[in-house]
């Protein structure tokens, strides 16, 4: 069973070492990992397709959110999220199987971004069965090279994985509290 | 505003924090933070003579007292000496803070003289790790990193400093306050959740409750007393639990696990309902997971959600502060006896008794000597132990019960915790008298302490269980590997002359007849002592589960062992 999962985290030195070092170390399987920038400064976005039962999936989330760096974990499903992944193609294409390869890339609404006299590059932006789906009709003409970018994934309607938003959903679970040393003056606060 | 130079952020940083001793070892990167200890008398140095010593005495220092527990070390080997001790403190959720030094900014990743990655090397044995790469980043770095360690789940944490950072002047700012945006700190439990759990323990006829080192990493043992008379259940102790419900407590049954009780696994093999407080579910407590007792349901108290359902399912997670949580359930729970359960429980342990006894007979055993050595100290005084069946025999034999009375390393397993482990414990508690149950296999791992505490005047009493063996794999490779014997007979250094070395007391018990005198004299004595115990050679810890069986499978003696 694949999980996507969708983490907010500090766009801080090491924090990708620190994630992959979390599944490495607990054996949970990644299928794709993307990073990026999101719309806000100082946090990165990353989407991570987990393979395994409902209880990896489950782990996966709350050790993710255990790390300091992670601010927010939010699990997407299929239904309720658009999920895509863009791969890139290189493909051999004699001009005698140009036109067949033209029509293969038209039916999937895939582009054609590069072309040289023995090869087309098609790029094609969809969800991962359908770049298989292309993958599979472009393999016999041969795949020079290929590159997928691994999945990413918004939730529907106007529900977000703002840090806010998810804090007040978190906060349903337990109250939160302020800590103190025991001696020594530092205020703590959680907020 | 004045600027300081890094190396008097970092002091003074300790200082703001209440740390009044740091346990640690000079090196070539950390001189410049060395040149400034006169300068900041309020933190003593405790010059250590291995680093994992040092860990291992924040260590000790943080669970004997509470307080956070800090070490020190130079780059590259200093810091990797220390990974053993991060990694124990780490896995019991002990409050500490690990500083090292690192080579020069300009250095960094070049592969020079003793540098280490010890950020990457650490990152996955600690609570969170800084490479703080800005003097002006230090106070932010140490306020957080204090923060962290002490708060929600305990742990241990790493700051690792270049050593031109500690040369870079800048302002010292302390934060007014701390906050972490990817990091909740639970509290109190959702009312929702204390329902959902209050209406399994109603219903259950057969509870039982699980107490873990939560219940003392959280300051809550009047409450799980509380909690426990009010609903009438009975309380078993994992190994780190020991010391939250004294034994003589009526619902108290002691020990779980793989050499718990044979009373108390069947206890927790019968139950319907099992409340876990404040403890991770662990196979050394829980033997083999799918046959822990299928049918109870579990009602999971912890401040780490990722806890919950890590082992075992769970039918109802509590995420919460354990304190504040049994203070709620307390006030949701009915009253009630069980009265029909415990009278259960108590007729097996009478039948049981035996296999959980001080063996009788005159042989000097390590269950006897142990037994009176916490006759003799009492419950004011501070155990630790290191790793193996002198560390059993103690959780079996010692009495535990009071908070932070024992110390033992639990998750990780680690011999030649016990002597640095007992040096910090009494440096944070000079007023206690500090015993230390050492294997004569982990006191030669880390005896070099000795002479620290003979430089530091921290008066240890060392009893060393010596049977010249690795007990507790003789045990194994007699009763799961046929007798035969590995690399596990040792020879030993003559130990009083050991002492004598160090110009300390050292005191040889070879009879059951001077163990009594020897306590006395060793506590009598002003300083440390070793005590060489030649106890029987090859005696085994009973109950056991062996590894990988169910709680239910538990055996009390040799032909129980199914091969």
């Amino acid at each position: 069973m694949k999980h996507t999962v969708a983490a907010l985290v500090e766009d801080r030195p090491g924090v990708l070492n620190r994630v992959a070092s979390l599944f490495r170390r607990r054996g949970f399987n990644i299928d794709s990992l993307a990073v990026g920038t999101t719309e806000e400064a100082g946090v990165s976005r990353m989407t991570i397709v987990v393979d395994g039962p409902e209880w990896v999936a489950d782990q996966v989330e709350k050790q993710l959110d255990k790390l300091i760096d992670v601010i927010t974990v939010e699990a997407l499903t299929e239904d309720d999220s658009v999920i895509r992944e863009l791969a890139l193609i290189k493909v051999a294409a004699r001009p005698d199987q140009r036109r067949e390869i033209l029509d293969i890339i038209e039916i999937f609404r895939a582009q054609v971004v590069d072309v040289s006299t023995t090869t087309l590059v098609v790029q094609l932006t969809a969800a991962a069965s359908t770049l298989d789906a292309l993958t599979e009709n472009l393999r016999p003409y041969g795949i020079r090279e290929m590159v997928r970018t691994g999945r990413i994934a918004l939730a529907r309607g106007a529900k977000t994985t703002a840090i806010h938003e998810h804090e007040d959903a978190e906060s349903k679970r337990f109250h939160h509290e302020s800590g103190r040393l025991p001696e020594g003056d530092l205020p703590f606060v959680s907020k | 505003m004045t600027k300081m130079t890094g190396a008097d952020i970092v002091l003074t940083c300790l200082e703001r924090l209440g740390v009044d001793t740091v346990f640690g070892y000079p090196g070539g990167v950390v001189l410049p933070l060395y040149d400034k200890f006169p300068a900041h008398p309020k933190v003593r140095h405790i010059l250590v003579r291995h680093e994992q010593g040092a860990g291992h005495a924040a260590d000790g220092y943080a669970r004997a007292s509470g307080r956070l527990g800090v070490a020190l070390a130079t780059s590259g080997p200093g810091a990797t000496n220390l990974v053993t001790a991060i990694t124990n403190a780490h896995m019991d959720s002990v409050p500490t803070l690990f500083i090292t030094g690192n080579v020069s900014r300009n250095l960094l990743g070049r592969d020079g003289f003793q540098e280490a990655d010890i950020t990457g090397i650490t990152m996955p044995i600690v609570k969170h790790n800084y490479l703080v790469m800005r003097a002006e980043d230090l106070a932010p770095a140490f306020a957080e990193a204090a923060y962290l360690a002490m708060t929600g789940r305990k742990g241990s944490v790493h700051i690792d400093i270049p050593k031109d950072v500690f040369l870079e002047e800048a302002e010292f700012i302390w934060p007014e306050e701390v906050s972490v945006r990817g990091y909740r700190i639970p509290g109190e439990a959702s009312v929702s959740d204390v329902q959902r759990a209050a209406a399994i323990i109603n219903n259950a006829e057969r509870p039982i409750i699980f107490a873990g080192h939560g219940i003392l990493l959280g300051d809550a043992t009047e409450e799980l007393r509380a909690f426990a008379e009010h609903g009438g259940i009975p309380i078993l102790n994992t190994l780190l639990g020991l010391g939250s419900i004294p034994p003589e407590h009526v619902l108290s049954y002691g020990m779980m696990g793989m050499h718990g009780s044979y009373w108390a696994n069947h206890a927790a093999s019968n139950a319907d309902v099992i409340i876990g407080l404040g403890m991770r579910m662990d196979d050394r407590a829980l033997g083999r997971f799918q046959d822990m007792n299928p049918t109870a349901q579990i009602v999971h108290v912890d401040i780490d959600p990722a806890e919950h359902g890590k082992n075992l399912p769970t039918a109802v997670p509590v995420i919460g502060n354990v304190k504040h949580v049994l203070k709620q359930l307390t006030h949701a729970i009915d009253k009630k006896a069980h009265v029909q359960w415990l009278r259960w429980i108590n007729e097996i342990r009478d039948g049981h008794r035996a296999s959980m006894s001080v063996p009788p007979g005159g042989e000097l055993t390590t269950q006897y000597v142990v037994s009176k050595i916490a006759e003799f100290a009492g419950r004011e005084a501070i155990f630790t132990t290191g790793v193996g069946q002198h560390q059993m025999w103690a959780a079996q034999f010692m009495n535990i019960g009071r908070p932070r009375q024992f110390i033992t390393s639990g998750g990780l397993g680690t011999m030649g915790f016990e002597v640095p482990a007992a040096m910090g414990a009494a440096v944070a508690c000079p007023d206690r008298q500090v015993w230390t149950i050492c294997g004569d296999g982990g006191f030669q791992m880390t005896f070099q302490e000795i002479a620290t505490m003979v430089d530091e005047q921290i008066p240890v009493k060392m009893a060393i269980m010596n049977n010249g063996f690795l007990g507790m794999v003789r045990q194994w490779q007699e009763l799961f590997y046929a007798n035969n014997y590995v690399s596990v007979a040792m020879s030993q250094p003559d130990f009083v002359k050991l002492a004598d070395a160090y110009g300390i007391k050292g005191i040889r018990v070879t009879d059951q007849s001077q163990v009594e005198g020897a306590i006395r004299e060793a506590a009598a004595y002003n300083g440390p002592v070793i005590l060489d115990f030649q106890v029987q050679a090859e005696g085994n810890v009973w109950p056991m589960v062996p590894a990988g069986a169910a709680l239910s499978e538990t055996i009390e003696a040799p032909e129980g062992v199914i091969r």
